[in-house]
């Protein structure tokens, strides 16, 4: 029995920084979903809300905030939070409840408003919470963590801080047409290299802001698209949420350390771990597919994702960047939509943006930014304790 | 004025500092952060049930994995030693155990004199001054200069 959902619908607020109620950005995304689906408000029967962890009760059940800002229709309600794979998860709870026939057609909305500069830990000393202590004992940031993975694709592959930087040339021209987009704006990559370093060798320019958005997906049973009359609508093949296994022995943020591994490397990694969930359950493999939309926390990010997704060889992401590849036109585009370098983070949206952005390529929408002939697209991410996601898209 | 651990329990001091680690007694698996001793610790091997543990030295050298720099000042609870702040370096470190475990690097060292493979040893130095006065410690990384590289520098 396939475990396919369809999409009936997407629907965004556009990235920006205004500092407005995250419910107003989530109820925009929501009734653009709702309208792109065709799908009355009351006819919802299940709303799951990502959790905005910065935004007081409303935030922490979202699920019921979006629900009521909507008007209270009766339908059930949910909130996942799962740092950065918030959206994925909120998605999952629902598609769990459409395949067990306990739902029958549900909105997943996820929105954020955030504080400007470094994502600071919450106030009040924690000396038992790592993701305060890594702050108070070594000043370690989340730019640092991500400068760590960069200089050991230098020190190990060859990578140099031009290629980081050619990464965020190919994503500023990707998200050119996005109008979604926070930052759409040509950037050379003497522009990279000429920002200030943050966390050596990470430029201002490799790292990605954190933004306001919202972004929403309304999903349904196939029957239920059929009967809505969509022939052959987008479906969600695989929705991967697998946490680590034992010994996880990459250093992971926000944590000091990492567990022994006691001589033997484990088979895959989490994050590559992540990634083969998803295809098993798709049943599709990394061959098949025709675009990336991963997680450009920072630039040198997207090359460890390249290789984590299997779409090439370990090492190799560098001469797959050179070469073209993961350009709009090239092999295996990545990050078509302009990914995080044009957005910026919105959290607990952003897992659900990359579902919004394959869905309209998948259509064949996503007009200015289009993958000729896209027919499989997958996305992943990743956040703090454990959390990470992959979804796996095709029509 | 005297000197004491940031944090009780995961390092010592004197002339051979070490990070102290937690030994699981049922499986030996090792962790650091060391399991809290005040309060129920409970093994993280799947395949485990353990929950005694025997306080061990952890290596006092490594491998560095990798390594960058805080180029602007950490956010709060973050406190700069220096006035206006200096930046520091950041190398995370893979010891025999196998464990891989973050630290500043020592003083007067930064992101050129770290390579991945490099080897370094724990130092303990001072990370700021509390409000008593007294010294904070804690451990960093410091490059290991082989004989003979000395003279090249
Ligand atoms: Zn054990």
């Amino acid at each position: 029995m396939s475990n396919d959902v369809a999409v009936l619908g997407v629907g965004m607020h556009p990235w920006g920084k205004w500092g407005k109620p995250f419910t107003e950005y989530g109820v925009v995304a929501a009734r653009a979903a709702l309208a792109d689906a065709g799908v009355a408000w009351t006819d919802v029967d299940l709303v799951v809300g990502g959790e905005t962890v910065r935004n007081g009760y409303g935030g922490y059940v979202a699920g019921a905030t979006f629900a009521q800002a909507l008007g209270w229709n009766g339908a059930r309600v949910a909130t996942s939070y799962a740092a950065c794979a918030t959206g994925a998860q909120a998605l999952d709870t629902a598609r769990a409840r459409i395949l067990a026939g306990l739902s029958e057609v549900a909105l997943v909305v996820g929105a954020d408003t955030t504080p400007k500069g470094f994502l600071a830990p919450n106030a009040g000393e924690r000396w038992d919470d790592p993701d305060w202590l890594r702050f108070r004992l070594l000043g370690m940031t989340n730019p640092a963590y991500f400068a760590l993975y960069a200089r050991r694709r230098m020190d190990l592959y060859g990578a140099t801080q031009e290629d980081f930087a050619r990464v965020k040339v190919k994503n500023a021209r990707h998200g050119l047409a996005n109008p979604n987009a926070r930052y759409r704006k040509e950037v050379s990559a003497e522009d990279v290299l000429a920002s200030a370093v943050v966390a050596d060798p990470l430029h201002l320019l490799d790292i990605c802001a954190t933004s306001d958005g919202a972004a929403a997906v309304i999903i349904a049973s196939p029957d239920y698209a059929t009967r809505h009359g969509l022939d052959s609508p987008v479906r969600i093949n695989a929705i991967s949420t697998v946490t680590p296994t034992f010994p996880n022995t990459v250093l992971d943020m926000p944590n000091l350390s990492t567990d022994a591994h006691g001589g033997v490397e484990p088979e895959r990694t989490f994050k590559e771990s992540i990634a083969h969930a998803a295809y098993e359950e798709a049943g599709i493999g990394p061959d098949d597919v025709s675009l990336a939309e991963v997680y450009d926390l920072s630039t040198a990010l997207e090359l460890d994702w390249i290789e984590d997704l299997a779409l090439c060889k370990r090492g190799e992401a560098e001469a797959l960047l050179r070469a073209g590849d993961t350009t709009l036109g090239g092999r295996i585009p990545v990050n078509p939509s302009g990914g995080l370098a044009c957005f910026g983070e919105a959290v607990p949206a952003q897992a659900l943006a990359q579902v919004c952005e394959v869905t309209w390529q998948l259509r064949g929408q996503a007009e200015g930014r289009q993958v000729e002939g896209a027919r499989v697209g997958i996305t992943a991410n990743q956040g703090l304790f454990g959390h990470g996601s992959s979804v796996i898209l095709s029509r | 004025m005297s000197a004491r651990p940031a944090i009780d329990g995961w390092f010592t001091t004197g002339e051979a500092p070490a990070l102290l680690g937690s030994r699981c007694t049922t499986c030996a698996t090792t962790y650091f952060p060391p399991t809290p001793t005040d309060r129920a610790g409970f093994c993280r091997n799947p395949a485990c049930g353990g929950e005694e543990f025997a306080t061990v030295e952890l290596s006092r050298r490594g491998q560095v994995w990798s390594y960058t720099d805080a180029q602007y000042q950490p956010p709060p609870p973050y406190v700069s030693r220096t006035d206006p702040y200096e930046p520091f370096a950041l190398a995370a470190v893979e010891l025999d155990e196998g464990i891989t475990v973050l630290g500043q690097v020592a003083d007067g060292y930064g992101v050129g004199d770290l390579k991945v493979g490099a080897e370094v040893e724990l130092v303990v130095e001072t990370l700021n001054r509390a409000d008593d006065g007294d010294d904070l410690l804690i451990w960093r990384w410091k490059p290991v200069t082989e004989l003979g590289e000395e003279a090249d520098q």
